[in-house]
């Protein structure tokens, strides 16, 4: 179950402003980690809007999620120093050693693995984010290193 | 603290804050730490910390500031620490280096050696910034107060003189005469359109309706650029003074900044900007007691790279979906809540202060006859210092590359750079010589873009970089108008099949219809640009794409599908490390007698290669017709390309 009064808390902090939805969404996957169908009803409810226009925004930007994820996440860089660095390879590797795709959760939610464009530290690519976590210049061997530390 | 009401509020707090830091003891000791998200990746909260113990037990906390720094830029060496008043410059700092620079440097005046930057070739130290070539090729205006700087507090702006140009525009010139020496300045947009900053206050400054808003561009969505990420994070007041200067001019009281979430410490920064500067009256009502009321407020991206377009980023601030929407009338006369509205880059509008500082001639003096002023690049890829390198207009690549970017690493050649990130195009090495500016690169088939250079090398396939930018794009077109949606899908699905060896005759053609039509047709610039890449990589290697096409072989044995790997077995030593990290179980063979490779469970992740010890490196790699035929050793390959394991490209 959702947090009622943590929704509307975070609600209440924009109350008055113009344009905020996407702000507001934003705090609340940072604060549930996604966007749980509940707390699209109280935001709908209390600011008026149909829900289909919240849907509309949190399946159009990919720093939202409608489903749960894992407790870790895993990014890993696609931006082009990176790519042409071998990120591909790391991507690869890392979803092979999860069993997962980019884009899902493993079955024990424990890692979500995410292809994410460019962080802007292309001097250690290929960069790989665990959480708030940077681990640079990530070669195969690495990978499973990085993963073990999180297991 | 009290509110600044006017200029002599704002000099006599400058005053204060130099007279407060010992402005009079010139030998006051004090260390500089990049705490920018490069270093901060590298380690740099563990040095920082490594020095505040270090300094403690040493009892020197008090006398010694550490100040934790923006990104000076030498990403490729953090973590980054400089040691003023000398400004001793040491790189790749560990923690466990940190009780040694105290001892050493800070107590009894002596260096590192081992710290110091080491020229490649002469073994020669560089104790000071501008002796290392990387920086002593550039001309740093912008971002060389990163490194002096804590861009968390607002007083270490003002002591170096921050908030001057603002006070001289509101104290005695008019929003007109500021439009005027912007214009004589000639600064163009550093976004990557390059249209004439001073022309578009004016067009909005000259919009009727009100309010009007003036907007900082801070969704740097270009994979491979970071320079307004540094800029946002590592500087912030320099580009906040700009925003304020340009609101002044044409007439706005409520302005944004636009942060991609992907940047948490330059929204972190910015924020804590905003607030010090309302704090100090620097921004709200009556700023330093000229009647003029601005204030700001911070909206994050959510992750869309459409939203950096212009009128994109506009509906995204409406809080509506970040589409583009047909610019029928220009958003300086109809844009966030179809009220004009100025977009500015960070770069842009952090030369700004400097335009007023030192006038529009000085600025006319550097760049070339149509770009003026310095132009801040990401240069990435394979090149040896990987970092943000700000030169004037008019730089050649090469020079850039090679005397700033210290080469290709591990003795590659080199292919061309790619500009201008997923809307530019590639440059092949026979132009890198040509004098960059904004005109210069659109010549070449590029674009400045927001100024991202990668370096590419031998082992880059053209080929494959296009089928990247195009599968980036396909994920990021909105899909709102047809010809980029289906364009791009289209162009993905037979690039996809060019590079895993299903390329037919005829696909070229098909891919140059496509890409015309696209160029025509589509709503916004993500779309109109999206062609460049492939255009561009069609125009300088047709070879490779022929390749790919009729022999379906790939010259840089990048292409997957089209590359395998074989162990020669008179030279491996069956160590089988290579078995031991197979992901697919596909290599066998006893120990100490020559593995195999099974080419059917192959998936040619590569790593074998990867961890073939280099003394050996009994690994190869070949593509094209003549590694079909082959079970196991790779003798020769006459008809197709190859490489012996290589390492060092990747330094």
């Amino acid at each position: 179950m959702v947090d009622r009064e943590k929704v509307l808390e975070i609600i209440e902090g924009y109350r008055g402003q113009d344009g905020i939805l996407i702000q507001l969404l934003l705090d609340l996957q940072a604060e549930f980690n996604w966007i749980p169908r509940e707390a699209i009803s109280i935001v709908s409810e209390q600011l008026r809007v149909p829900k289909s226009q919240i849907y509309r925004i949190a399946s159009f930007y990919k720093a939202m999620s409608l489903c749960p994820v894992g407790r870790h996440s895993i990014q890993v860089c696609m931006g082009t120093a990176c790519q042409v660095r071998g990120a591909q390879k790391v991507l690869d590797l890392t979803g092979s050693r999860l069993m997962i795709k980019p884009g899902e959760t493993t079955h024990d939610m424990s890692f979500s693995l995410r292809r994410v464009n460019c962080l802007g530290c292309c001097a250690m690519g290929p960069v790989i984010v665990v959480d708030k976590d940077y681990h640079g210049n990530v070669t195969a061997e690495g990978v499973d290193r990085i993963i073990e530390r999180y297991d | 603290m009290p509110k600044l009401t006017s200029v002599r509020d704002l000099e006599e707090l400058r005053r204060e804050i130099l007279s407060e830091r010992g402005g009079e003891d010139p030998n006051r000791l004090w260390i500089a730490i990049c705490a920018g998200t490069g270093c901060l990746a590298l380690g740099a909260g563990r040095v920082i910390d490594a020095f505040k113990a270090e300094l403690e037990k040493r009892g020197l906390a008090e006398a010694i500031e550490i100040k934790e720094t923006g990104c000076p830029g030498f990403c490729e060496k953090g973590t980054i620490v400089v040691v003023n008043p000398a400004g001793i410059c040491y790189l790749q700092v560990r923690p466990e280096d940190v009780p040694e620079i105290v001892e050493e440097t800070i107590q009894k005046g002596r260096l590192v050696d081992r710290l110091l930057y080491e020229d490649p070739i002469t073994a020669e130290k560089a104790i000071y910034e501008d002796q290392i070539p990387f920086y002593k090729h550039q001309m740093r205006l912008l971002i060389k107060d990163n490194i002096k700087i804590n861009p968390k507090n607002i007083d270490d702006y003002i002591a170096l003189g921050g908030y001057r140009a603002l006070a001289e525009v509101l104290s005695g010139m008019s929003p007109d005469e500021v439009i005027e020496v912007i214009k004589r300045s000639h600064l163009r947009g550093r976004g990557g359109g390059g249209f004439p900053t001073g022309v578009k206050w004016e067009a909005t400054r000259s919009a009727s309706g009100q309010p009007k808003y003036i907007i900082i561009n801070c969704d740097e969505g270009d994979p491979g650029a970071f320079m307004d990420r540094a800029l946002m994070e590592g500087n912030p007041h320099s580009v906040l003074e700009g925003l304020i200067i340009g609101a002044y001019a044409i007439g706005s009281s409520q302005g944004y900044i636009y942060v991609r979430m992907e940047y948490p410490l330059a929204v972190e920064n910015s924020l804590l900007a905003l607030e010090q500067a309302r704090e100090y009256g620097l921004l709200g009502k009556d700023i330093l007691g000229s009647g003029f009321d601005f204030d700001v407020r911070l909206h994050r991206g959510a992750g869309a790279f459409v939203s950096g377009e212009s009128t994109a980023l506009m509906n995204a601030l409406e809080g509506k979906v970040g589409e583009p929407r047909p610019k029928y009338v220009h958003t300086s006369q109809s844009g966030v809540w179809n009220r004009p509205s100025c977009l500015n880059n960070v770069e842009t509008l952090a030369n700004i202060p400097l335009i007023i500082n030192s006038g529009a001639d000085w600025f006319c003096s550097i760049g070339t006859e149509r770009s003026k002023g310095t132009k801040i690049f990401s240069l990435v890829g394979k090149v040896n210092n990987t970092g943000l390198v700000e030169v004037p207009m008019g730089m050649s690549l090469n020079d850039i590359i090679f005397k700033i970017g210290g080469g290709i690493p591990g003795g590659k050649r080199i292919k061309g750079a790619q500009t201008g990130g997923p809307s530019g195009g590639v440059i092949p090495e026979e132009y890198l010589d040509t004098a960059i500016d904004f005109d210069e690169l659109t010549n070449l088939g590029s674009m400045m873009g927001s100024g991202s250079i990668i370096v590419l090398d031998e082992d880059t396939c053209a080929i494959d970089l296009a089928r990247y930018f195009v599968d980036f794009l396909c994920d990021e077109s909105c899909g709102k108008c047809v010809p980029c949606r289906e364009g791009l899908r289209r162009m993905r699905e037979i690039l996809n099949g060019i590079v895993s060896g299903k390329g037919e005759e005829g696909d070229l053609d098909k891919l140059e219809e496509i890409a015309r039509l696209m160029r025509a047709a589509s709503l916004c610039a993500l779309g109109r640009t999206a062609v460049n890449p492939f255009l561009s990589t069609l125009n300088h290697f047709r070879d490779e794409y022929e390749a790919h096409i009729r022999e379906k072989r790939c010259p840089a044995l990048v292409c997957k599908p089209l590359v395998s790997y074989f162990i020669q077995p008179e030279v491996c030593i069956g160590c089988r490390l290579c078995q031991k990290s197979c992901p697919r179980a596909a290599i066998s063979g006893e120990e100490k007698e020559a593995s195999v490779i099974d080419q059917s469970l192959c998936t040619r992740c590569g790593v074998c290669l990867d961890v073939c010890p280099p003394k050996i490196r009994a690994i190869t790699k070949t593509s094209g017709k003549s590694s079909d035929s082959h079970s196991s050793g790779m003798r020769n390959a006459n008809s197709g390309s190859s490489h012996k394991a290589s390492r060092g490209d990747r330094s």
